[in-house]
């Protein structure tokens, strides 16, 4: 049984309103979703910025001073889902999966467009249901992990909206998750092998089975969550016969692999742009798909490295801390094959370069960091503490957030057919570098001696090095600023960019630039080989 | 060839010696005050050690790639095609594993030796007293662990306090006072959510479950003042939620005893 | 010449890329299913858990009577006998036979729900009574809210299989294919249920 690729080909005309209109409509285009997902992620992005900054500010000073408590506890609440499940999630993985999965695989669209575009609607309602919770009568309060009994005592509704909200983003994460599986593994072009794919195909095919089989243990536990606070069941509370632990096993069943739906796209998106730039091949393909799968597996099996001090027994422990160390060698396999990658080729310079080199050291160190959290003893000490925070905004912020701007510049020639400007994205990069580092680095000292994390006030003796923080904290701020004016200049007379400005080989580039509705004027090319930079390649090329 | 080897090896040998050296001179930690702190501190070492040596070491190849295959201009041309390297990549597969291998290893000597792989002391009055299920935080074994001399405390973490009875002398303090290199066992409990003791100057913490009363040993090495933290997020003033831990000598522990108590013992 | 301008050659010269695809939905649907699938282990895996680490407040009734949930497990496995039925009949252009068949499993389903809520209103405890009260409700509440929803779309198609003018016929299996599939998805999650929360 067969059905046209035409059919979806009316769809697209029926249903597409033109001009800029079209990105507030209900469009089925792969490319309109894409840059929808985009736009309203960092819409999020920028909010959830603002708490940061909030949360900075009150930290600035030992006391309890710029925020009454429990608003500060419902910033840090709002800050944390906002930025996983509004911005990082979304954006790694429906922004660049929507607009480049489909040129990757050779498709004109994704498997299932309108489920795609279920998908990214219900994104702002539930974003904006969550943040209009604050002004109704508070938002959460028991922090992105909601652990009862704390959400099942802290005041209802709010902690109710957030239980929607996260499943509707959920839902919304799981049929994109579908519909990406389906994509890669169905809709490629004829004569297109699995082993031909550009790496972020396999970064996403491995992110869409981790969304698949864990996102729905995560609304499963929130379910039972809302029945404890609604109706007073006692699944997990201890008032009534609960295991508090149970919801902690649960709700890392999913978490520790989000972790991993964070950065395993941008993982994907690294690989794409550090070829085109040092104009090599991707160093160890084979290998990197490997680790990719290797990820995968042991992702799902790693989780109670989050709950070392929840009373776990010592056999629990030991195999936690044995699979979560060797997650470290599939990862480090990857920063190997990176740097290799580097390694004599012809690098040009640039923001997206540069980015992506601060993505490298960034999530080496957080890396590093989370190998020695791994190990139970050590973990003992800094669990719960600003140490835990420095290591996972090395990798969340160091490591995708980076990768996210570096695709920006990469990639935002193909969407606009405009160039950003490189001066402002160095300016960019280097205020980004020096801020996050200065605001994060310090945090592993704090944890260390004593300053647990989630707390509003905190002993004297930490305030200078709080202050570094947050002086770091204020430069991230501020450098949004050259991003945002660097997009606006381009948007109204950026330099135009031609069809391919990076002389690159990955199929999103053999178009035009902005791209036709259907991607492609006649057929999809078949590139077989999406890296095949280097000398001696156009010499073996010329030969066939 | 033989030159380029010797630049390779000088630098290898400089990012191990700067390594070890911050790693054993950089004191990152707060001042060692149980018999646990010391062992943790050793593995905090090693880590920091290895994890120097990996970071500097791949900071560094990052940057001389950028500077030394830096694109020049009006250059044009692709780099080398270098698809991968078998053996290269087996050696960074092996290599790793091996590290995270001998990690995990010496890491699980140090848990053991911090009392990680103990059976729970059932003997002890307290704990027996009725058949209640109980779950064991990390606790060590010591040397001068003067049998069934232990101080028992018994901890209550409720928003946003920590209270700790004496049960021998029947009295509740806001503090906890014990004697120094005596090993103390804590029954803690929580009356409401989650919270979590921890001592930074121990290097102990321990999750206070409600529904799962959690024994926790110590023994204190070092006479002084240290705070007791709350680590868990339980509200809005957590933040606020601490408590002192002061570590005396045995006949100042006494005198403060006799104070405080309300029946007649003798301790 | 550069890389790209050759590898371009190359890549313009293959031959016509077909526009057809296979149908990827039934595909699309088996993900769907395995996701489901992870909701429910992780319902069984937190009752399983509680039942090995959280003992029961003394007097709570945890032993459950067996004929009507056997039952419902007989009803379950005939249904996807028929639903079989119903898909063979209309492969042989038989509508109005698959549609007899289909309202027959639509029926089961029915008296499986009806069952099901008989057993909840003569069950000595409710949904807060204890822990184990409470997941038990939870389980089959779940799986009897897909039972539902797999009824609902049963009955809707068995009106789509209709003869002429109805939109499922030989040609257009995969409504009746899906629906197919989750019902089988929804009986399997059925024993396994059975087995956990009723034998164990
Ligand atoms: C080399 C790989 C990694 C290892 C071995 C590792 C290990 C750990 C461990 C053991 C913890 C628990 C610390 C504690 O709470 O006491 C942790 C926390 C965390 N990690 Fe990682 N990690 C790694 C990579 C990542 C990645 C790739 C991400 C995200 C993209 C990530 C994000 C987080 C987050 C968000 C937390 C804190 C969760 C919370 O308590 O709110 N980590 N990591
Ligand atoms: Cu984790
Ligand atoms: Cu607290």
């Amino acid at each position: 049984m067969t059905i046209s690729i035409d059919r979806q080909k009316d769809n697209h005309q029926r249903l597409q309103p033109n001009g800029w209109l079209r990105y507030f409509s209900f469009s089925l285009d792969h490319k309109v979703i894409g840059i929808q997902y985009m736009v309203c992620g960092f819409l999020f992005y920028l909010i959830g910025g603002t708490l940061a900054s909030a949360i900075r500010i009150e930290l600035a000073s030992p006391m309890s001073d710029f925020l009454p408590r429990d608003v500060y506890n419902q910033f840090l609440t709002l800050h944390g889902t906002i930025m996983i499940f509004l911005w990082i999630v979304p954006v790694v993985n429906g922004a660049f999966g929507n607009y480049l999965i489909p040129f990757y695989v050779g498709a004109r669209d994704m498997a299932f467009p309108r489920l795609n575009a279920v998908a990214f609607w219900l994104i702002p309602p539930s974003g904006l249901m969550l943040i209009a919770s604050y002004f109704v009568e508070g938002a959460a309060q028991s922090g992105w992990t909601a652990y009862p009994p704390l959400s099942i005592t802290t005041p209802q509704s709010g902690q109710i909206i957030w239980i929607i909200s996260v499943l509707l983003l959920g839902g919304s994460s799981i049929f994109g998750g579908i519909n990406f599986i389906a994509t890669i593994i169905k809709l490629r072009r004829p004569g297109l092998k699995l082993m031909q794919l550009p790496m972020y195909c396999w970064a996403m095919l491995g992110t869409s089975l981790l969304v698949v089989l864990s996102t729905p243990v995560l609304a499963g536990t929130l379910i039972l969550l809302s029945f404890d606070i609604v109706a007073h069941t006692g699944f997990f509370n201890p008032v009534l016969g609960g295991n508090v632990v149970v919801y902690q096993h649960l709700f890392w069943f999913y978490s520790h692999p989000a972790v991993y739906i964070m950065v395993l796209p941008a993982f994907g998106l690294v690989s794409e742009i550090l070829p085109v730039h040092s104009r090599k091949p991707l160093f160890g393909y084979t290998t990197m798909v490997y680790s990719i799968m290797g990820i995968v597996v042991l992702g799902l099996v790693v989780w109670a490295h989050h709950m070392f001090t929840s009373g776990t027994p010592p056999w629990m422990r030991l195999f936690f801390t044995i699979a979560t160390s060797f997650i470290a060698v599939p990862t480090g396999i990857k920063f190997f094959n990176w740097v290799a990658t580097l390694w004599g080729g012809k690098i040009s310079i640039n923001s997206a370069m540069l980015f992506s080199c601060g993505f490298i050291i960034n999530f080496v160190f957080g890396g590093i960091t989370g190998v020695a959290l791994a190990q139970v003893p050590f973990d003992i000490h800094v669990h719960d503490t600003y140490f835990v925070v420095a290591h996972f905004h090395y990798i969340v912020y160091g490591g995708t957030v980076f990768i996210i701007f570096s695709s920006i510049y990469h990639w935002f020639p193909k969407v606009t057919g405009k160039m950003l400007g490189e001066k402002l994205g160095i300016i960019h990069f280097a205020i980004t570098f020096i801020g996050f580092n200065l605001c994060f680095a310090p945090q592993h000292w704090l944890g260390l001696n004593g300053m647990p994390r989630r707390v509003a006030e905190y002993d004297p003796q930490f305030q200078f090095v709080n202050q570094i923080s947050s002086i770091g904290a204020l430069l991230m701020a501020i450098s949004t600023i050259p991003f945002l004016v660097n997009i606006f200049l381009s948007v109204r007379n950026g330099k135009d960019s031609g069809d391919n400005p990076w002389n690159a080989l990955t199929p999103e580039w053999l178009t035009s630039s902005p791209p036709p509705v259907e991607n492609w004027e006649g057929d999809a090319p078949l590139v077989v080989e999406p890296y095949g930079y280097g000398d001696s390649f156009s010499q073996k090329n010329k030969k066939i | 060839m033989l030159n380029k080897n010797i630049y390779l090896i000088l630098i290898i040998s400089c990012v191990f010696g700067i390594s070890f050296w911050i790693g054993f001179n950089v004191n990152l930690l707060p001042a060692e005050a149980s018999i646990n702190a010391p062992i943790y501190d050793e593995l905090f070492k090693i880590l920091f050690v290895i994890g120097l040596i990996i970071f500097i070491g791949m900071t560094l190849a990052v940057i001389y790639s950028l500077f030394k295959f830096k694109r020049r201009k009006d250059e044009i041309g692709d780099g080398i095609a270098l698809e991968g390297n078998l053996s290269l990549e087996i050696i960074w597969t092996l290599i790793p594993s091996i590290i995270v291998l001998i990690i995990g290893i010496y890491s699980y000597n140090i848990y053991d030796r911090m009392g990680g792989m103990k059976e729970l002391n059932h003997s002890h009055e307290m704990m027996s007293s009725n058949n209640e299920k109980i779950w064991a935080g990390i606790s060590q074994s010591s040397n001068n662990d003067i049998a069934n001399n232990n101080l028992s405390v018994e901890v209550s973490a409720m928003q946003f306090a920590f209270l700790f009875n004496y049960p021998k002398g029947e009295f509740i303090s806001g503090e906890l006072h014990v004697p120094v290199n005596n090993k103390v066992s804590m029954r803690m409990e929580s009356k409401d959510v989650i919270h979590a003791f921890w001592v930074p100057e121990f290097r102990i913490k321990q999750d206070i479950i409600p529904g799962q009363p959690t024994i926790l040993n110590f023994t204190p090495t070092k006479i002084g003042k240290y705070p007791i933290i709350c680590a868990e997020l339980c509200g809005p003033y957590h933040g606020g939620m601490r408590a002192s831990i002061i570590v005396e000598d045995e006949s100042d522990y006494k005198d403060w005893f006799n104070k405080n108590k309300k029946t007649e013992v003798d301790l | 010449m550069t890389t790209l301008d050759s590898s371009k050659e190359i890549q313009k010269s293959t031959p016509e890329v077909s526009k057809n695809h296979e149908d990827f939905r039934m595909f699309g649907l088996v993900t769907f299913l395995i996701a489901d699938g992870m909701t429910f282990a992780g319902f069984f895996a937190a009752y399983l858990t509680y039942k090995a680490v959280n003992p029961l407040p003394e007097g709570a009734i945890y032993e459950l009577e067996l004929p009507i949930p056997t039952l419902n497990t007989i009803l379950l496995l005939v249904s996807s006998a028929t639903f079989h039925k119903a898909g063979k009949a209309l492969l042989k252009d038989k509508n109005s036979d698959s549609q007899k068949w289909l309202i027959l499993t639509a029926f089961l389903g029915i008296i499986f729900l009806i069952c099901q809520l008989f057993e909840y209103f003569h069950l000595p405890f409710g949904l807060t009574d204890n822990l184990f009260a409470s997941t038990f409700y939870a389980l089959t509440g779940f799986h009897g809210l897909h039972v539902t929803l797999g009824t609902l779309m049963i009955l809707i198609i068995s009106w789509q299989t209709r003869l002429n003018t109805g939109r499922i016929t030989s040609k257009n299996m995969f409504p009746l294919e899906a629906v197919e599939l989750y019902w089988h998805f929804v009986d399997g999650i059925w024993v396994i249920l059975f087995i956990i929360l009723y034998l164990l």
